[in-house]
């Protein structure tokens, strides 16, 4: 009887070798412990934000007098707009016109999150754009990047309560208005980025073989600041959520008839003493949902972008 | 150096330029009359029209814009029709509690921070470590006014440590100065510590792996001067670079903070301008606080020298 010759050994072929694969950036972002904790928190925000109706919830604008200033857990009476008053249990318990300030925080799951992903979305298309023409076109270059210095040196939270004040505060002018002042710090990235990335022979070879610029920008330059985007957009959510909080909590945000975290907490303000919970429960949806999207933002960046984490 | 100084100094006028341009379009770019907006809603006609006559509206814009530069560079800020007086006095009123609550602020995060950062770099990967990033993404994400109602539950309500609100003046005594600014300082030192206490551990890691600390440990030295002689002093610059650049943090922080313990400064004044759209206090404000962030990096940049003797300029 032969004896196998080494070569049969399966362990040795070359299919073996190449089945050993490094774990593609996809695998290697699930099993990271601050995207899996950070996604599924964010996960079931984002559920808590869809089935708001069928939570217990009541219409979040729906008041009664009879039930003003109610501890959490307190059953009240409740008016509908046609006039029915029922039965409900004030589980956070209710403001001083009488509201019920679990739906209203539930319904406010919805304009924060839409606050954040709509921040995110504005302040990394304009900074893109902003951003290839400053790393691409040489004589804007200058011009350009020196009124981003310029919006850069103005506080963040200065620029948004001032467009805020002039525009009038809506969903859409409150998205801008706090999107604004991001826009240079993603301008910068993908400007740096470019300007990493043309030097690359790949980019040579397509300038040599006349490919024209924009088709370079869109093929080979913006596929590369795609990860780097990923990470910066989601820590420009976690910060667009925090300040539309702030913009209504100092009454400068959106109207207060819109149930956000920050109008709660600001209708709740002038009662902290008697009534804390007016500003607990949405204070704790808030930072829970903040911390969320920047652990889900420190696990995409330690994957995602290693260079960046190691230079924070 | 003084070469340095001259060119590092004229560097920052164009920076301000372009701030001064925005804030200047920031009105003109708005829909409606800019006299009528800058005149408050309660304005006559003869009141419009006399600030459409001062700014010089009927000309082009950017003779609007020199204009209006020319009144900011000899120290007009315009006139608040809301508090009824000149905007620069009222910046000169408000800014002692705004500055106070600045300083006492940024020396408490200083204060934790740095030796937090310089532990936790020297124990890493140990709980002090752990404990510390956890609490700098914690820090990062707890709205300022949420902490503020937290600290006043706890500390003033429920222990009577500290006084719930108000402002007490330094002329009336350093004492009750400090004792009534403590739980504001404390809640906006939280994101400033977690900023702060980050870049210091990242940069004193950073030197940790030198060659001249091997050399420090070798030749006998006591620890404790490895790490603040050799492995903090060659850290410096990125620490106050960063308490540098956090003074924009510190702005926004101060305008909830103040807002929250009811101090008359200048955020609480910024709150309430907006509220009764005063774009003349606005304007002047925004101007004011990005000249200080300006100023602030500019002698930031100059303190290298300080804490790194190899950078001459």
């Amino acid at each position: 009887m032969a004896t196998p010759l080494p070569q049969d050994d399966p362990s040795l072929s070359v299919e073996a070798a190449t089945v050993v694969e490094r774990p593609s950036t996809w695998q290697r972002v699930k099993r990271n412990g601050s995207v899996r904790i950070g996604g599924i928190a964010l996960a079931i925000l984002v559920l808590i934000a869809l089935a708001a109706p069928w939570m217990g919830t009541v219409d979040p604008s729906l008041f009664d007098p009879a039930s003003r200033d109610l501890l959490p857990g307190k059953a009240g009476e409740i008016t509908d707009l046609d006039g029915n008053t029922f039965e409900h249990t004030f589980r956070f318990g209710s403001d001083s016109f009488g509201r019920d300030i679990y739906s209203r925080v539930i319904y406010g799951t919805r304009v924060s999150l839409v606050v954040g992903l709509a921040t995110a979305v504005v302040a990394v298309v304009f900074g893109v754009l902003l951003g290839l023409c400053a790393g691409y076109l040489r004589w804007l270059d200058g011009p350009l990047m020196r009124v981003m210095d310029g919006i850069m040196s103005i506080p963040a939270i200065l620029i948004a309560i001032a467009l805020v004040a002039l525009w009038r505060g809506s969903l859409l002018t409150v998205v801008i208005a706090i999107a604004i002042p991001e826009i240079p710090r993603v301008t910068r990235l993908v400007r740096s980025l470019v300007l990493t990335v043309r030097e690359e022979p790949y980019v040579e070879a397509a300038i040599s073989l006349g490919t024209p610029t924009w088709k370079i920008m869109l093929r080979h330059i913006l596929p590369n600041t795609i990860a780097p985007l990923i990470v910066q957009g989601t820590f420009i959510a976690a910060s667009g959520i925090l300040v539309e909080a702030i913009l209504s909590f100092l009454g400068v945000g959106l109207p207060p008839d819109i149930p956000t975290w920050g109008n709660v907490m600001a209708e709740g303000r002038s009662q902290f003493n008697e009534f804390p919970h007016n500003i607990l429960f949405p204070g704790i949806f808030l930072a829970i949902t903040v911390l969320a999207v920047n652990i889900l933002g420190d696990g995409l960046r330690d994957t995602l972008d290693p260079k960046m984490a190691k230079r924070s | 150096m003084l070469a340095f100084l001259g060119r590092r100094l004229l560097a920052t006028i164009p920076v301000l330029l372009i701030v001064s341009v925005l804030v200047f379009l920031l009105l003109r770019l708005t829909p409606g009359d800019p006299a009528a907006i800058l005149a408050g809603d309660q304005a006559t006609t003869e009141q419009i029209a006399q600030i459409r006559e001062n700014l010089g509206l009927n000309r082009s814009i950017p003779a609007q814009y020199l204009i209006w530069l020319g009144h900011m560079l000899q120290g007009d800020l315009g006139q608040s029709f809301y508090y009824k007086t000149e905007v620069v006095t009222l910046i000169g009123q408000r800014i002692e509690p705004t500055l106070s609550l600045a300083l006492i602020t940024i020396v408490v995060a200083v204060l934790v921070s740095v030796p937090l950062g310089v532990l936790a770099a020297w124990r890493h990967g140990g709980w002090l470590d752990r404990g510390l990033m956890a609490f700098s993404v914690l820090g990062f994400s707890i709205p300022v006014f949420v902490l503020a109602y937290l600290l006043i539950w706890l500390l003033s309500m429920r222990l009577g440590w500290l006084p719930v609100q108000g402002y007490v003046r330094l002329s009336n005594g350093v004492g009750p100065w400090l004792y009534q600014l403590l739980l504001p300082s404390i809640t906006l030192s939280v994101i400033y510590i977690a900023l702060i206490a980050r870049v210091t551990r990242a940069a004193v890691l950073e030197t940790l792996g030198e060659d001249y600390i091997r050399t420090a440990r070798a030749k006998g030295l006591p620890e404790a001067k490895v790490l603040l002689r050799h492995a903090l002093a060659n850290a410096a610059v990125p620490i106050i670079t960063v308490i540098g650049i956090g003074i924009a943090l510190l702005i926004g922080g101060v305008v909830v903070t103040e807002s929250v313990y009811a101090i008359p400064g200048l955020g609480r004044l910024t709150v309430d301008a907006v509220l009764a759209r005063d774009f003349p206090t606005i304007q002047g404000i925004i101007l004011f606080f990005s000249f200080v962030y300006v100023l602030v990096n500019l002698l930031v940049d100059l303190s290298y020298v300080f804490f790194d003797p190899r950078i001459r300029y």
